[in-house]
């Protein structure tokens, strides 16, 4: 597909929408779903029939996620922007009859409340705003415009100088510089070159991948081809989580369109450039989110790491030079090369640029998904854009980063979300789940929950890691029931110590994190767990 | 297998594609994946086992799956798994003695905004009680022992 392809494709569904009296978003993404929002779009396209709108006056179309998932199924109407919330079949009638009158008072939601407005969508720009399955729809939001900019106007060094410049960041957690890590791979020895879209979001509470796969998944693809081109990769892979079915639906529709109209495969956009990609299901293994087990696990094996270096940029799949990034990461590129690395970098604070997606959820009002630029405080997330704590209940502690992350109590509330903040508070920013707990979660409950994650999660090739969570496990359940002694205090934090700085790979590194934060700011919780005629003795501890 | 050309890397590709046919991996399968894909045995039980997702073991006639998400378990999850435990005398991961529910737990079906969550024979519940899970498998005709 040319350039003047894209744009006519684009120009005639301006058209289309602009000939249109309205357009009926429901929401088709995973979690909507499950609420059967298909029962509900079948039930509106219905209404809107027998109420005389034809096709071309008014759309009933599915989209991708609108975000406040906690009030599915949710419905959005264009072009007035009003948002309907818990809408059941039974209300297709009455929905469409208010679509040239006053809005249906008794569904709707409030568009103007600060979870919509304090928003600033980057990567979900496009979500809940087009259709999925649709090619078309992406074209007509500037999408693969930036990828037939690369082709023809930028050499790959610029491409990789254009992604440096805008300061991007890992979305996975670790938060290593994307240009920096593609100029590694490009300037790498030996060919052919391989690109893969890390799609294993394996962190309970965290579902910003699968959105983001569910509700625009061209996105990701025009990100991964571009980065091919930028770094000289032929030939690509998407490991997604076998758990999630309907973004890998969606995900080879969007393939299987983009080899059709000439946007993946030989001489892509005229040009002689040439990338295929390939999806691999994941089939539920947590450490097959850290590179080399990734690796593995695509080559048919167990999903083991291997210690690094080499880096899978020097030597990847099968030895062969390979760039890894995550979904939202490869999510941010094409704007990113639309509109500029500068405009990117004016987003966000001294080292985080841009904006962060986060899955908003626990113990909190409006749980869904949001996209904050980087260096929000936590506050505003939590109180502000989450509603606060339902219930009349107390805030506790906001978890960050999953079974890797920590949990941040409430006195650091006021401390701004970037890499290195969350970091210094002993939890990390991982791949943006947040879960809200209240006064009534146990610490050291939540820890050994943590702890049940990654010893079952463990893939035993280092012992510190598969032998350590098991300890840790049995020692902080011995805290769950009461019956520790301050010498199993002391043991637990020699273990956390020992496990993070032994174990082979991210997982064990990182899974005392939990145990470690919770000790840092919720000890009591721990002392008051201690056998009582214990705490006599060693309370003081 | 053919498609990914016969070679050892298609053999998660394979143990799913087996796993989605038969409901689960048995001993045949298996030692056909390791012959057709020139994998030694070893390596394909290894796989089979390693993955969370690949079961070994018949599923009952209805699979009850609760997730253990962090959101689900902030908000029940363990209160669910435990009275589903109770009124079928099962532990999670193994199946009743008549064959008629499997119950089963997930890491995170991604479906947080709902939680807690449960997939009952491949529809979602959201929001669930106790009680309202117990009523949904009642109305696919799985009741107390």
């Amino acid at each position: 597909m040319q350039s003047d392809e894209l744009k006519s494709i684009a120009a005639r569904e301006r058209e289309a929408e602009a000939a249109r009296t309205a357009c009926i978003n429901v929401c088709a993404a995973a979690s909507c779903q499950a609420l059967q929002s298909d029962e509900l779009r079948k039930a509106l396209t219905q209404a809107a029939a027998e109420q005389g709108y034809g096709p071309e006056a008014c759309t009933v179309r599915q989209v991708g996620c609108l975000g406040l998932c906690g009030a599915g199924p949710l419905v959005s109407v264009e072009p007035s922007g009003i948002l309907y919330q818990r809408v059941q079949p039974s209300d297709a009638a009455e929905i469409v009859a208010a679509l040239e009158g006053p809005p249906v008072a008794r569904l709707q939601l409030d568009s103007g409340m600060p979870f919509f407005t304090r928003q600033h969508r980057i990567v979900l720009e496009n979500s809940g705003r087009i259709d999925p399955d649709r090619m078309e729809d992406y074209i007509a939001r500037d999408g693969y415009s930036a990828l037939s900019t690369v082709l023809h106007e930028m050499q790959p060094a610029d491409v990789i100088a254009e992604v440096a410049k805008s300061g991007l960041r890992g979305r996975g957690g670790a938060g290593y510089p994307a240009g920096l890590k593609w100029e590694t791979v490009a300037k790498a020895a030996g060919s052919p070159k391989i690109l893969v879209c890390n799609a294993d979001e394996g962190d309970p509470g965290a579902f910003m991948d699968r959105s983001v796969l569910e509700s625009d998944p061209h996105r990701v693809l025009e990100g991964m081809i571009i980065a091919a081109y930028a770094v000289g990769a032929s030939e690509g892979y998407i490991y997604v989580r076998a758990e999630y079915p309907l973004a890998v639906a969606r995900l080879k529709t969007a393939l299987r369109h983009a080899e059709r109209h000439g946007l993946l495969g030989g001489d892509i956009c005229g040009s002689h450039f040439t990338f295929r990609i390939s999806i691999r299901l994941g089939a539920g293994a947590f450490v097959c989110g850290e590179e080399t087990a990734l690796i593995a696990s695509i080559q048919g094996l167990r999903g083991t790491p291997r210690p690094r270096p080499p880096y899978p940029a020097q030597a990847g799949l099968w030895g062969h030079p390979t760039l890894i990034n995550n979904v939202e990461t490869y999510a941010n590129i094409a704007p990113i090369i639309r509109k500029g690395g500068a405009w990117f970098s004016q987003l966000g604070t001294g080292r985080s640029k841009g904006t962060k997606v986060f899955a908003l959820a626990g113990s909190i009002q409006n749980t869904g998904l949001i996209e904050v630029p980087m260096g929000m405080r936590l506050r505003d997330i939590v109180f502000d854009i989450g509603g606060g704590i339902p219930g009349g209940r107390r805030f506790k502690a906001v978890q960050t980063g999953g079974p890797s992350g920590g949990c941040i109590p409430g006195e650091f509330l006021d401390t701004p979300v970037d890499y290195e903040t969350l970091t210094s508070l002993g939890s990390i920013m991982g791949s943006g789940g947040m879960i809200v707990m209240d006064e009534t979660s146990s610490m050291v409950d939540v820890a050994r929950y943590f702890m049940e994650f990654c010893m079952t999660e463990s893939c035993g090739k280092c012992i510190p890691c598969r032998a350590g969570t098991v300890q840790m496990h049995e020692l902080l359940g011995r805290f769950c029931d009461r019956r520790a002694t301050p010498a199993d205090l002391q043991m637990l934090e020699t273990l956390c110590d020992l496990v993070r700085n032994t174990s082979l790979c991210g997982l064990g590194q990182s899974a005392p994190n939990p145990v470690m934060s919770t000790l840092r700011y919720f000890r009591p919780e721990y002392e008051a767990a201690l056998v009582s005629e214990m705490v006599g003795a060693g309370g003081a501890a | 297998m053919k498609k990914l050309g016969n070679r050892p890397s298609a053999l998660i590709e394979a143990l799913h594609t087996l796993q989605q046919v038969f409901g689960y991996l048995d001993k045949p399968g298996l030692t056909f994946v390791a012959a057709v894909l020139k994998v030694p045995p070893s390596q394909v039980y290894g796989a089979a086992t390693f993955y969370h997702y690949f079961t070994m073991k018949p599923q009952g006639e209805h699979t009850c799956i609760v997730c253990t998400g962090t959101a689900c378990y902030i908000n029940g999850a363990s209160a669910l798994l435990k009275s589903i435990e109770a009124r079928e005398g099962v532990k999670a991961g193994q199946t009743t003695a008549d064959g008629r529910l499997s119950l089963l737990t997930a890491r995170c079906f991604g479906a947080c905004g709902l939680a807690p969550v449960a997939v009952v024979d491949g529809e979602m519940e959201s929001r669930l009680t106790p009680e309202a899970l117990q009523q949904r498998l009642e109305r696919i005709g799985v009741h107390a022992i």
